[in-house]
């Protein structure tokens, strides 16, 4: 239905810095643009973090799915690999643990005016993509596609109708963060 | 219009403040909302800068052109969102060092900005290797119900909460 409008490519840039600046508006006002609340979260103190972002998954999840069936929209999920989703998520939540900012909240963290974030986050995420980008060729033909299973979902991996996974996934995430606020997380 | 200016939303109005944006990304952009992609065309635009085009012939800049896109711009608002938002509320503030850190791992400015600097190379890098970031991954594509985003997104936080324990633990003065 507005496929017309992917295509608009000045429509586009005006879309992504708007929905960029919605997306750091609510990533301030959710505490999230904080080393504080971060690492918070990953000392397993704070439960701001998981609670934003599982709202999120539930929310967009049923949305998106429905868009979908309704034909306005497309999913794009990430290919993967055991070796690229595995060993790069862990390489990366090593990074993210000593930074206590993640790419998205690192920028937001300078917007609030966080030095750390700026010569230390915003600098470090460009020099580890740079290197990324030198080291691509090789990394491609060893590890990257170790246990590739590419675009998979959870709704073909199970072969059932997406709904047969969303409304149960909804349930428990939903389920999940009950639990979080009745033992006062 | 006072909760435009409030210090913090309610974690959950935040997440379904999200959600709620991701359906207009997909319906009005086709595209789910991340942030590491741009950081590696931005890479790329800063290598292109030192070594011309020949930056733009390497594979991965073949894959992900060093140009302003959709995700840059985003980018480029999540700074501009946050400082509107931090204005509106009175906590824009110049910070060296977040208090977290200092009361634990001491106020010296040096420790703080090399870990984070390292903390930032080793994030970048893995971001690249898993192919999208705690918003790609963790937010869009888990909604997605991708298995490489939800295997992705535990293992972030596996990797986040031993190495931040460890910190906290081992540098704690």
């Amino acid at each position: 239905m507005f496929t017309h409008v992917y295509a608009q490519k000045g429509t586009q840039l005006v879309l992504g810095l708007m929905t960029g600046v919605i997306f750091g508006f609510l990533l301030q006002k959710g505490g999230v643009t904080n080393y504080d609340v971060i690492i918070g979260q990953l000392l397993l103190t704070d439960f701001t973090v998981i609670k934003i972002m599982l709202s999120a998954v539930i929310t967009g999840m049923l949305g998106v799915h429905f868009l979908r069936s309704l034909g306005l929209a497309q999913l794009h999920p990430k290919p993967g690999s055991l070796g690229a989703s595995v060993i790069g998520g862990l390489i990366f939540g090593v990074g993210f643990g000593m930074l206590g900012y993640c790419p998205g909240t690192v920028a937001g963290a300078v917007g609030q005016g966080y030095i750390d974030a700026l010569f230390g986050g915003v600098a470090g995420t460009l020099i580890g993509a740079g290197i990324f980008a030198v080291l691509f060729p090789r990394l491609e033909a060893s590890m990257l596609h170790k246990g590739d299973f590419g675009k998979l979902t959870l709704p073909r991996l199970l072969g059932v109708n997406p709904w047969m996974v969303v409304v149960p996934a909804a349930v428990a995430l939903a389920a999940l963060l009950l639990i979080f606020e009745k033992i006062g997380l | 219009m006072d909760w435009l200016s409030m210090k913090q939303w309610s974690p959950y109005a935040v997440g379904v403040g999200i959600g709620i944006l991701s359906w207009f990304t997909f319906l009005l952009s086709d595209k789910p909302i991340g942030c590491s992609t741009a950081f590696a065309r931005t890479s790329g635009m800063i290598e292109r800068l030192f070594r011309g085009s020949k930056a733009a012939e390497k594979p991965y800049y073949v894959k992900f052109a060093p140009t302003v896109d959709w995700e840059w711009m985003l980018v480029v608002g999540v700074i501009v969102g946050s400082f509107i938002s931090a204005k509106l509320s009175g906590q824009f503030q110049i910070q060296w060092i977040p208090g977290k850190w200092s009361a634990a791992l001491g106020s010296a400015l040096l420790p703080r900005w090399l870990v984070a600097l390292i903390g930032g190379i080793i994030m970048g890098f893995g971001a690249r290797w898993a192919g999208g970031c705690t918003s790609g991954h963790g937010i869009s594509g888990t909604l997605q119900l991708a298995v490489s985003s939800w295997l992705a997104a535990i293992c972030f936080f596996i990797g986040g909460i031993a190495t931040a324990m460890a910190i906290f633990t081992f540098l704690a003065v």
